[in-house]
């Protein structure tokens, strides 16, 4: 504990941050989205699409849109369906697909004493997160535990089988968590394409198929190379819930997961994408899936030196979300970023404060470190030399998801040779610097410790300033990152529902309980 | 006068290259990098470093001599024509020659999601320690930010009554802006609206000439800041509005 902080003042902020959360909170429990209900359909293991390439789990909520009552759930139509058709619930998709079936008769039924048909299905794809899980965990209790932070790229070709090319190549130079970045727009799609893909701008389509080519693509380099490569995607936009689904089912490790992300620079609708994330940390949780919050882009808009502190406040935020998803700290890859202008006289040591005082308030979170964007300008030699110090600070405050920086950043999307110097870069400094944190403290009137103090005070205020005014209300001020959003605007609004009474998520409810029964056990 | 590159001395045509080729590092992917540089006109050629990225690519680093020779007057580039202006000369600017607030929107548009240039033209804080338009007195700045569609773009600018619009793509590949840029101007032409507003893009990958073939008022590549922006927007709104030339 390098920085003497006030352990009362970080209750504080948490308390705050709690009953921020807990607002929202209440407004989740009362709502179900269409994105939602489709990934209970995947989990129930409704897969495909119809003639036209529409998922079939898009074409069953479409069905009960129109004809019936989704605030219902799909739960309550698909029990119905099963006891009187006997058929399974991906035949049941099939038939509502080619009509031959219509669950219009359901919506006047009551609640339906059918839900347990349900569980042998539900079973099904718990079973498969669950051997996924100890597949993960054999994996990596067998091979040596790294000390330094993990080094993780990110593959764009927008081609599945050419990011599999630089994926392999990234993890033979030492990389160890590899993200496919989406192709960019796909975050507003409410639906999720189906199959391996091979054309995507400034990435690769998230699909099942994808997720499956990859993980079987860096399993087998790893069995040969006896290592764990780690998987990323993103459970974010407007099908959050479902492709935290997919991803669990198909042992992804990291999954990208913000609200706030998404409410702020993707223009979702709060509600919708509160409600989303809820289930989709529900469902990380169960499948140890680790979620990466999204604050280091608050500071690609807003000046990292001034701004801060919204980065923290936010962090105690999504820990709040997460715990009410219960994540065990171990999931949550909060993150931030080094984004401090260079021009600034002591930049290193104001980012050196701050990123010190995120391990220190999270010291179990295994934190997600963003490197430098904003100001990397094209001068290549000179982001070679900030994402040095990047890297220094990331081992020196012992971060634990360490995103390298691109020397071409803001040129173009990485060359393999931009991403095996990045990781050339990082191996060295963690090599150089391995212990270096053991042997320097902070003086006590010096930059760091007074910039920490001062970083903490003002996220303290703000989180203040958030509770009383509510999160909704903060939003709409645009206090994160200067961009102003409210509860009625933005994307996939329309696909909020109030819970209809007789509404069960039986699948969020398999998992809770096994959550809690394990809570329970580590207590 | 004919120049060359300069390493250290005048007319030695000094170059350095870095690349990636698809076959295993070894002495015949050397000789196979070396092989390839001479074919660009450069000769004495050395590798400095040679590295396997993996068992099938090899990175290299080159150095060599060109023999080429060019002559810079025979050069000409296409720049913005228009006084650059500091932001309190923009500011007189716009008081002297117009009874109202300009109104300034912009966005990044297509499926690009980086807000970065759009924000360092436009939002208060600027960049490199220039301000961005929201400072400006005289301009009213609205930021629609990223991923706005052509359309959307379009309606806005109508509902405010923009008198400029600013397109900024930043990081693109297989040159979707390229698209994405001219559909602007088609839809902009389809609904007889192009003469309605200065439209000005601006990005790393954006240059002045590529601005003025795709049919747009102006362009801005790197190094270029608010002020840069709004002195050609003023000037050249002055002489669409108010005829002067």
């Amino acid at each position: 504990m390098k920085l003497n902080l006030n352990p009362s003042q970080i209750k504080q902020c948490r308390n705050h941050a709690e009953k921020i959360a807990s607002n929202i909170q209440t407004m989740i429990d009362q709502h179900t989205t269409v994105s939602v209900e489709r990934a209970i359909l995947r989990l129930l293991g409704i897969d495909g699409v119809n003639s036209l390439d529409v998922p079939l789990v898009n074409v069953i909520t479409d069905h009960i849109l129109e004809e019936a009552e989704l605030s219902l759930g799909v739960a309550h139509y698909i029990s119905y369906a099963i006891h009187e058709t006997k058929l399974t619930p991906q035949k049941i998709a099939e038939r509502i697909a080619n009509n031959t079936l219509s669950l219009k008769p359901y919506k006047e039924n009551p609640k339906s004493p059918y839900i347990e048909n349900l569980n042998p299905y539900i079973d099904t794809a718990l079973k498969q997160i669950n051997t996924q899980k100890q597949h993960r965990q054999d994996a990596l209790t067998s091979m040596p535990k790294k000390t330094t932070p993990d080094l993780y790229v990110i593959v764009a070709t927008g081609n599945i089988y050419e990011d599999i090319e630089q994926a392999i190549s990234a993890a033979h130079k030492g990389a160890d968590i590899i993200a496919v970045i989406r192709t960019t727009g796909q975050s507003l799609l409410d639906f999720v394409p189906y199959g391996a893909t091979t054309e995507g701008f400034g990435g690769t389509m998230a699909t099942q198929e994808n997720f499956k080519l990859m993980r079987k693509a860096l399993d087998e380099f790893g069995k040969k190379h006896h290592r764990y490569i780690k998987l990323v995607n993103y459970a974010s936009g407007l099908c959050m819930p479902e492709i935290a689904a997919i991803g669990a089912l198909e042992r992804l490790d990291m999954m990208l997961n913000d609200s706030l992300y998404g409410i702020i620079f993707r223009d979702i609708n709060m509600k919708r994408t509160f409600i989303d994330q809820y289930f989709s940390r529900v469902i990380s949780a169960y499948a140890d899936i680790i979620i990466n919050t999204g604050e280091d882009n608050y500071l690609t808009t807003s000046d990292a030196f001034e701004h801060a502190h919204t980065v923290l406040a936010s962090q105690f935020i999504n820990e709040q979300f997460a715990l009410k998803a219960k994540m065990k700290p171990s999931l949550m890859g909060l993150g931030h970023a080094f984004e401090i202008d260079p021009e600034l006289e002591n930049s290193f040591l104001y980012e050196l404060a701050q990123a010190e005082l995120s391990r220190e308030i999270f010291p179990e979170a295994p934190l997600k470190y963003m490197p430098p964007t904003k100001h990397l300008s094209g001068d290549i030699f000179k982001g070679f030399i900030q994402n040095a110090l990047f890297n220094i600070v990331a081992v020196t405050s012992h971060q634990s998801i360490h995103l390298l920086g691109m020397l071409t950043e803001a040129i173009h999307t990485p060359f393999m040779s931009d991403r095996a110097l990045a990781i050339d870069n990082a191996t060295y400094i963690a090599k150089a610097f391995k212990d270096f944190s053991n042997e320097i403290t902070y003086n006590d009137n010096g930059i760091i410790k007074t910039r920490a103090h001062q970083v903490l005070n003002e996220a303290e205020n703000l989180l203040v300033t958030i509770n009383e005014e509510g999160l909704f209300k903060t939003l709409e001020k645009g206090r994160f990152a200067g961009i102003s959003r409210t509860p009625i605007q933005g994307k996939g609004l329309k696909g909020v529902f109030t819970k209809h009474p007789n509404y069960t998520n039986p699948v969020l409810n398999q998992m809770l309980k096994a959550l809690k029964k394990e809570e329970n056990h580590e207590n | 006068m004919k120049i060359r590159p300069y390493g250290d001395t005048l007319h030695d045509g000094k170059i350095q290259l870095s690349f990636t080729l698809p076959i295993p590092c070894s002495l015949h992917g050397e000789e196979t990098a070396k092989a390839l540089v001479k074919k660009m006109g450069i000769h004495d050629v050395h590798v400095v470093h040679a590295t396997p990225l993996n068992d099938n690519y090899s990175f290299y680093i080159l150095y060599g001599t060109t023999h080429h020779e060019i002559d810079p007057s025979t050069v000409s580039v296409t720049d913005v024509d228009t006084d650059t202006l500091t932001k309190s000369d923009i500011e007189d600017y716009i008081e002297q020659h117009f009874n109202r607030p300009l109104i300034f929107i912009g966005a990044s548009t297509g499926t690009d999601a980086h807000t970065v240039g759009i924000d360092a033209i436009m939002n208060m804080k600027g960049y490199a320690g220039h301000y961005g338009l929201e400072r400006y007195k005289g301009i009213k700045a609205i930021n629609l930010g990223s991923q706005i569609d052509n359309e959307t773009l379009l309606e806005e600018a109508v509902k405010h009554q923009a008198d400029v619009i600013l397109i900024s793509q930043t990081v693109t590949q297989k040159d979707v802006h390229i698209q994405n840029l001219t559909a602007f101007i088609e839809l902009l032409e389809a609904e007889n609206k192009r003469d309605d507003f200065i439209v000005i893009i601006g990005g790393p990958r954006i240059t002045h000439s590529l601005a003025k073939e795709l049919g747009y008022d102006a362009g801005f590549g790197p190094k270029k800041y608010a002020f840069d922006v709004a002195s050609f927007a003023v000037q050249a709104l002055n002489i669409k509005l108010n005829k002067e030339v």
